[in-house]
């Protein structure tokens, strides 16, 4: 019955093999080579080489854009996570109504970006008005705590949820073992269920950390990279590249700076997969 | 058993897979036809049909049999005139009209994806010169087209050297729309205003006097992206237009700015005279605006003749409230200063498409704006004013008052912002003019003036490079 299984199994995998080639991996190649290329639509593609590889890589706007991310991803992944981990460690305690509480927490996460982003643009240009401060689209400090805010609002209950699993995993064993062996909370919490949450905290640092790159609508919406693209995002630049210019060559050079950009992104949760990994440990 | 087992295993398989290639199915089926259909032959036949177009002109209207007709219209507003449009021409004559709408603001992201395809729009718009140097190995040369022939003017076409690339399908203006009723409350009638000088004198009185009136000279000058056109496109067109007329010129690679002082005048002069401070101008939107003065919280609204409809009607105001009124920024002969009037809508013909296609698709362009169908249903329904020589008259109060003022011998300010170097060129325009306003210094004007002027010149250059 296996050695048929094996033999068929190409014929199993064969559906989504054929969605994943339509669907990924042909569109992939070809935002591939359409980078090296100027073009209107994907039609009519002419080759130019390295060229838009050379202008993504000089236009100061990218760079800044990088900059403001990274900016932006150090302190969201940080508050978020922490955030996250504390509120999940008070959910797991004998409360009453951790449940409506978690509820209560993982909601955000059901509403779409577009609509947080104007929503919180709202509240905070209210707030800007009384405290009689610029308003977002002139203020690019309040632009930038406003995308952190809105960020830790929608995915803290998320990445929550994750480290309440992770927490409830720990054998009781364990800890009633460091109890026994005259250990505090503190402790415990240090020494034992940080260490066996380690797989948790991979997971939800890179989901912190790719969302982080990858954030648009949200940025879009909140601030859409004013006060002058201050506040501009690498996903909402390439946007902007792509579609606020005119002229043929933009098409390229957003191209090219797509590609960057997604090899970044994958070459940096790549090296925190391996930095976080190697201190999970086994049960 | 095994076997049958094995060869249920196998069918199912089999299905699956058929599943969600069949999803695809008609995309790929899609391809295949109309690639067959466009093939070299094809591309020497439409170059062909080009020269024969002048030929079949009279009875254009029958002649098409095979095409069709895929309309990718920019307006979400008249979507539905569109749509009833191209299903009575359907009914006609039997050609099929497909019509597109992009949804606001989308519309260049839609042509870009909608173009890739197979099966691409046979007729799409462009707003202008800046955006037909994206599309124009796209458009079939119009020069030898019936509906070319129909144009009141020449200025009304789009050229690409020789070629007449676009077509514009739409004639618009804007100006000041001022409500009649709150002016005279104030103790001014329109004809107090001839200058910008008279429209400084009224605005600052109103001003003085508002909380005794009850309500503001200007609607709130909003810099969300849904209104921050008005100003850093439509009132930006001012000063380009006497610089342009003073310099004899239709499009610069860098602007001057000789008239950005008197620029900054008008936009003091909206700022310190709205409906609220200038430090909340940044989140104002358009809807705001309208709404101020749907509720006669202020005279004067910069807009256009397409607000018409968002302003007459049940519950809202009649013709005898309002008016529009030229933008008057103290330059140039304001004597004889009419509305801003232009458009920045042009019809193109893919010539891409099939050259059945391309015959039934200027076929349908010539109908709707000859046939007493398509004239009625773009000047009634629509409300536009169409530039061609069977266009009915718009029963739109602020069209009709276009014409008057060209009537009286004024000069009407031609379109220039479709020369404006990029959208990128105006988003930094405006978002100095929100700091501005937010914050009425020197230094942030100069910001304004940098933007206006050294931001031309880079951008003109970043989307003019090779």
């Amino acid at each position: 019955m296996e050695k048929a299984i094996k033999k068929h199994a190409v014929i199993f995998i064969l559906p989504t093999l054929a969605a994943f080639i339509i669907g990924f991996i042909v569109p992939f190649v070809e935002g591939l080579y359409l980078s090296f290329c100027k073009f209107t639509t994907v039609g009519n593609a002419t080759w130019v080489g390295l060229a838009n590889y050379r202008a993504a890589i000089t236009d100061t706007s990218f760079q800044r854009a990088f900059g403001f991310t990274v900016l932006f991803a150090v302190v969201s992944i940080l508050s978020i996570n922490i955030l996250a981990f504390a509120l999940a460690v008070l959910l797991t305690q004998k409360l009453r109504g951790t449940n409506i509480f978690r509820t209560v927490f993982f909601m955000p996460n059901l509403i779409g970006g577009i609509v947080l982003g104007y929503i919180w643009q709202i509240l905070i240009n209210c707030v800007m008005t009384i405290i009689e401060q610029p308003l977002l689209a002139l203020n690019a400090t309040a632009g930038y705590w406003g995308l952190i805010i809105l960020m830790g609002w929608q995915q803290i209950g998320y990445m929550m949820i994750i480290y309440i699993a992770g927490l409830q995993n720990v054998p009781d064993s364990l800890i009633e073992a460091a109890e026994i062996d005259g250990a505090n909370r503190l402790q415990t919490l240090f020494k034992i269920k940080i260490p066996m949450v380690m797989s948790s905290v991979t997971i939800c640092i890179f989901l912190t950390l790719t969302n982080s790159f990858k954030l648009f609508d949200q940025n879009l919406a909140l601030t859409g990279g004013d006060p002058n693209h201050m506040t501009d995002m690498m996903a909402l630049n390439i946007y902007n590249t792509f579609y606020a210019r005119s002229g043929m060559q933009w098409k390229g050079y957003g191209q090219a700076k797509a590609v960057i950009f997604c090899a970044l992104v994958i070459f940096i949760s790549l090296f925190q997969l391996r930095a976080t990994r190697s201190r999970e440990v086994q049960q | 058993m095994k076997n049958v087992k094995r060869w249920l295993a196998l069918g199912m398989a089999a299905m699956m897979t058929a599943g969600v290639l069949a999803g695809c199915g008609s995309t790929s089926t899609d391809t295949a036809n109309d690639s067959s259909e466009s093939t070299a032959a094809e591309t020497t036949e439409a170059a062909d049909a080009a020269e024969s177009t002048e030929a079949s002109e009279g009875e254009a209207a029958t002649s098409a049999g095979a095409g069709s007709v895929y309309y990718l219209n920019f307006k979400p507003e008249q979507d539905e005139q569109w749509q009833d449009l191209a299903k009575a021409y359907t009914e006609e004559t039997g050609v099929p009209v497909t019509v597109v709408t992009a949804a606001s603001g989308n519309y260049e992201t839609t042509l870009m994806s909608e173009m890739g395809k197979s099966g691409a729009p046979t007729l799409f718009q462009v707003n202008g010169p800046v955006g037909l140097a994206n599309w124009k190995d796209y458009c079939y040369d119009l020069s030898g087209s019936a509906i070319y022939g129909e144009l009141t003017s020449e200025d009304f076409a789009l050229k690409d050297g020789d070629a007449v690339a676009g077509i514009a399908y739409v004639i618009e203006s804007y100006g000041l729309i001022c409500n009649k009723t709150l002016l005279e409350e104030a103790g001014y009638s329109i004809d107090d205003i001839k200058s910008f000088a008279d429209l400084k004198k009224v605005a600052e009185d109103i001003t003085s006097r508002s909380s005794e009136l009850g309500f503001a000279a200007f609607t709130s000058a909003g810099m969300d992206g849904s209104s921050d056109w008005r100003f850093k496109t439509h009132l930006a067109n001012l000063p380009i237009y006497f610089e342009y007329k003073e310099d004899g010129i239709g499009s610069t690679p860098a602007i001057k700015g000789t008239y950005l002082d008197a620029y900054r005048n008008i936009w003091d002069l909206y700022v310190n005279n709205s409906t609220c401070s200038g430090k909340d101008l940044a989140a104002k939107t358009g809807d705001d605006s309208r709404n101020e003065f749907l509720n006669k919280e202020a005279v004067f609204f910069q807009n256009g003749s397409w607000e018409y409809g968002n302003l007459v009607g049940d519950g809202k105001f009649t013709d005898d409230d309002l008016a529009m009124i030229p933008i008057y920024i103290g330059v140039g002969d304001e004597a004889n200063q009419g509305l801003c009037t232009g458009t920045e809508n042009y019809w193109c013909v893919n010539k891409d498409a099939s050259a059945d296609d391309i015959q039934a698709t200027l076929d349908f362009m010539y109908w709707c704006v000859t046939s007493d169908k398509g004239t009625t249903s773009m000047s009634d329904e629509m409300g536009f004013v169409i530039p061609f020589k069977n266009a009915k008259e718009s029963p739109n109060l602020f069209v009709k008052q276009d014409s008057a003022y060209t009537a009286e011998g004024k000069t009407p300010v031609s379109w220039n912002f479709t020369t404006m170097p990029s959208e990128e060129w105006k988003n930094g325009v405006g978002s100095a003019l929100t700091a501005y306003a937010a914050d009425e210094t020197d230094a942030n004007w100069d910001a304004v003036v940098s933007a206006f002027v050294d931001g031309w010149a880079t951008e003109y250059e970043l989307a003019n490079q090779q």
